[in-house]
Formats: C-alpha cells, structure tokens, sequence
C-alpha cells in the first residue's frame, strides 16, 4: 500500500510542476506569439526534466511493490 | 436557376464531406461501445489451469536488466545464444556459449564447474573466489550495434562532405548537418565561448550515441541499450574527466577559495563545492538512466496488463495507450539526449570560462 501512497503523491508533484511550466509558457504565448516556437522548445525540456524525477518516483515504488 | 438554389439550401444544413465525418466518427463509438460491453465474457477466454501465472514483475525484469541470452520469439531458433567470457585466477580465461547452461528452459544445468544463478556466473563448488564476468552480453551487443550505426552514418556523412565542396549538401548528410548545426550554434558555442573546437567531437558524439541508444531501445526486442546503468556512469565518468582535466585556475578557485565569500562561511561552502563536483555527473547518469528505464517499464506495464486480465479487449485498448506512450517515449529519447549534451557543455562552459569582470 505503501508503493500507492507514494507512486500518487509523486504525480501530484509532477503534476503541480509541469503544470506550472505549461501555464506560464501559455501566459508567455499569449503575451508574444512571434516567440512561441523558442518558449514550446523550452518548456519541453524542462517538463522533461521534471518528469524524470517523477519517474525515478515511480520506479522507486514499482520495486517496492514487485518486491514486497 | 432552380436546382442550383435548392443545392445551396443543403449546403448550409451539412455538406457530404461533413456527413462523412460524422458517419465515421459514430461508427467509431459504436466500435469501441461494443468492443467495451464484451469485456467482460472472460469466461470465454480464461487462461487452461496448465499454463503458467503471469507474473508481472518477472516479465518486467526480464525485458529490462541485462542478460546473457537474447531471447527474440519462443521455440528453438528464437533465442540468441551469446559467448560467456569468464577470467578467474585458477581456471583462467574461459569462452563458451551460454546454451551450454540452458537445459529445458532451466538455468540452472552447470556446465565445467561454472553455474549460473540469476545473472551471477559462480563456481558450482560454492567457492568464492571471483569470477571476471567480461562476457558478450545483450547490453554489449547492442552497443556494438550502435557503435557500428554510428560508424556507418557518419563516414557516410563524412564522405558527403568531401565529395560535395562549395556545393549543397545531399543525401544523408542533409539530414544530420541542420542537427550538428543547431547543436554546434544553439547548445555548444553559447555555453563554452570561444574555445568550443576542442571539445566538439566529444559533445556532438555524445549526443548521437545517446540518441541512437535511447531509438534503438524502443525498438521491439531491442535491449535496453542507454537505460543500464553501467553505460550511464561511463558516459558521465568522461564528461567528469574532461570537465575537470579542462578547468582552468579560475575553475578550481571556484571551488576551493570561492570568491566573494566571508571567512567563516568559506568551511561550509569548500565542502558543498567539492561534492558538487562529483554530484553534477552523478545528476546526468542518474537523469538519463531514470527516463529510459522508467519509459520502458510503463510501456512493458501496459503491455503486461493484457495478460493480466486475460481479456482480447483489454489487448485493444492497451496497444492503442502503447501507441500514444511510445509516441511521447520518442519525444524523451530526443530530450534526453538533448539535455545530457546541453549539461555537459555547460560544466564543461563552466570549467574554461575566462571572467574577466570579477
């Protein structure tokens, strides 16, 4: 149960992250839409960066629940 | 005059194209509708009490940790047989093949005095001397592989070069100049400086290796090239070398008498510095391993879950969200690579950098 716990409050951190990056990326959009290609650029990276703690997260708690 | 007027009336209710839109996507619903309602006949199509439990985790293992075999499809020629290279003090160099410890689909057949337990070559006698275990594995085959795409497209890339001086570029080497060019301008020269040449090669190799590696793993029964971890120190062990054999004075005052910083603090911060030589590469291997493990463990999850609910449906449904999940994992090879080489070359920016303002 613990894994749950744990893999669910790793996607709430992914989540409030990229979900930051994307609205101050559509905000930056809105504001000047000649630069979006430079800002969508951007912001993919650095979801991805986010995402692979999110991922380390998950696998942390797939091997917890695989070997427990 | 009239006929015309009454076609116009139509086209303001829905013209055909339209009609033909609609029809497609209610055709569609209903598809997935039934397919949906027929989900639950499981009785139907229950696993025979004679077949082994799926278990999850093991399949998942498999498919992702390193092995001595490389299994392509079940039956008698399906699996690759790969060469064991073992060095011991007392038996010295031996090569074999590992059928030789495959009986039966069991590993456990010991074969002149070696076994093979989970992955771990030991003598069958229970001693413990250590075995140098420099066999031909799945994750060195593939690196071969890579390493020979490599070779192959960049000596063609090469050969473009010289063959079209002044002129256009062609064939593949339209392909890979606009990238090495984004790479050279977008990510080296801004975060190096002037002295950016130097450490070219390295830095655009880097890229293509991680590149290739992370493609070649979603590939289907590919290995799991860049996502071992062992690959991932190397690569972070040569970014560590070359940031620190390049750093420059300033560099190692940074860390060691760091400007600006009053005495009694200077305790606390040497210490944080000195780690931060060592956590910086460690970021890098530790990012880039995570992502591609982890993108293939989600993928072989949903994969897994067809057969844990033995259902035709759940099969569907599961390969269209393996579909999209492969999509976005194609995305996270590009970025992953992308982000390793834009770190590398920032540290190493950071080692030759001439600030001249302090």
């Amino acid at each position: 149960m613990g894994a749950g716990i744990g893999s669910g409050l790793v996607a709430i951190g992914a989540g409030i992250g990229i979900g930051k990056i994307g609205g101050s990326a559509m905000e930056a959009i809105a504001r000047q839409p000649e630069a979006a290609g430079k800002i969508q650029t951007a912001m993919l990276i650095i979801a991805a960066l986010i995402e692979v703690i999110a991922l380390f997260g998950v696998v942390l708690c797939l091997l917890i629940s695989f070997k427990g | 005059m009239q006929s015309k007027k009454h076609n116009l009336d139509l086209y303001k209710l829905m013209t055909v194209h339209q009609v033909k839109k609609s029809l497609k996507f209610a055709s569609m619903v209903a598809f997935f509708t039934i397919l949906a309602s027929l989900s639950n006949n499981n009785s139907v199509f229950a696993s025979t009490p004679d077949e082994e439990e799926f278990k999850p985790g093991d399949f998942i293992m498999h498919h992702v940790i390193d092995d001595h075999i490389w299994h392509f499809v079940d039956g008698q020629y399906g699996t690759l047989y790969l060469p064991i290279i073992v060095y011991s003090e007392q038996r010295g160099l031996e090569i074999f093949s590992s059928s030789n410890f495959y009986g039966d689909d069991h590993n456990d057949v010991a074969y002149n005095g070696y076994q093979l337990v989970q992955g771990h070559i030991t003598f069958v006698d229970n001693d413990t001397t250590h075995i140098y275990d420099i066999s031909i594995t799945k994750t060195v085959l593939m690196l071969f592989i890579n390493a020979a795409i490599m070779i192959l497209i960049f000596t063609s890339v090469a050969r473009g070069y010289r063959k079209n001086i002044g002129k256009a570029p062609t064939g593949i080497q339209s392909f890979f100049e606009p990238i090495i060019i984004y790479l050279r301008d977008e990510v080296i020269k801004p975060n190096i400086g002037p002295k950016y040449e130097k450490y070219l090669p390295y830095l655009l190799s880097l890229f293509f290796f991680i590149w290739f590696g992370n493609l070649l793993g979603l590939l289907p029964g590919a290995a799991n090239l860049t996502g071992n971890i062992a690959v991932t120190t190397v690569l972070a062990i040569a970014t560590f070398l070359i940031v620190n054999f390049s750093g420059n004075k300033q560099y190692w005052g940074h860390i060691f008498k760091t400007p600006g910083v009053p005495l009694p603090l200077l305790p606390i911060i040497v210490p944080v510095e000195i780690i931060g030589i060592i956590t910086k590469p460690v970021s890098l291997l530790v990012r880039l391993f995570v992502a591609i493990t982890a993108g293939h463990i989600v993928i072989l999850s949903l994969i897994g879950l067809t057969f844990i609910f033995q259902s035709w449906s759940v099969g569907v449904g599961s390969t269209l969200i393996v579909l999209f999940v492969s999509l976005i994992e194609l995305l996270v090879a590009t970025i992953q690579a992308y982000v390793f080489t834009m770190f590398s070359a920032l540290y190493i920016g950071m080692a030759v950098a001439e600030h001249n303002d302090h």
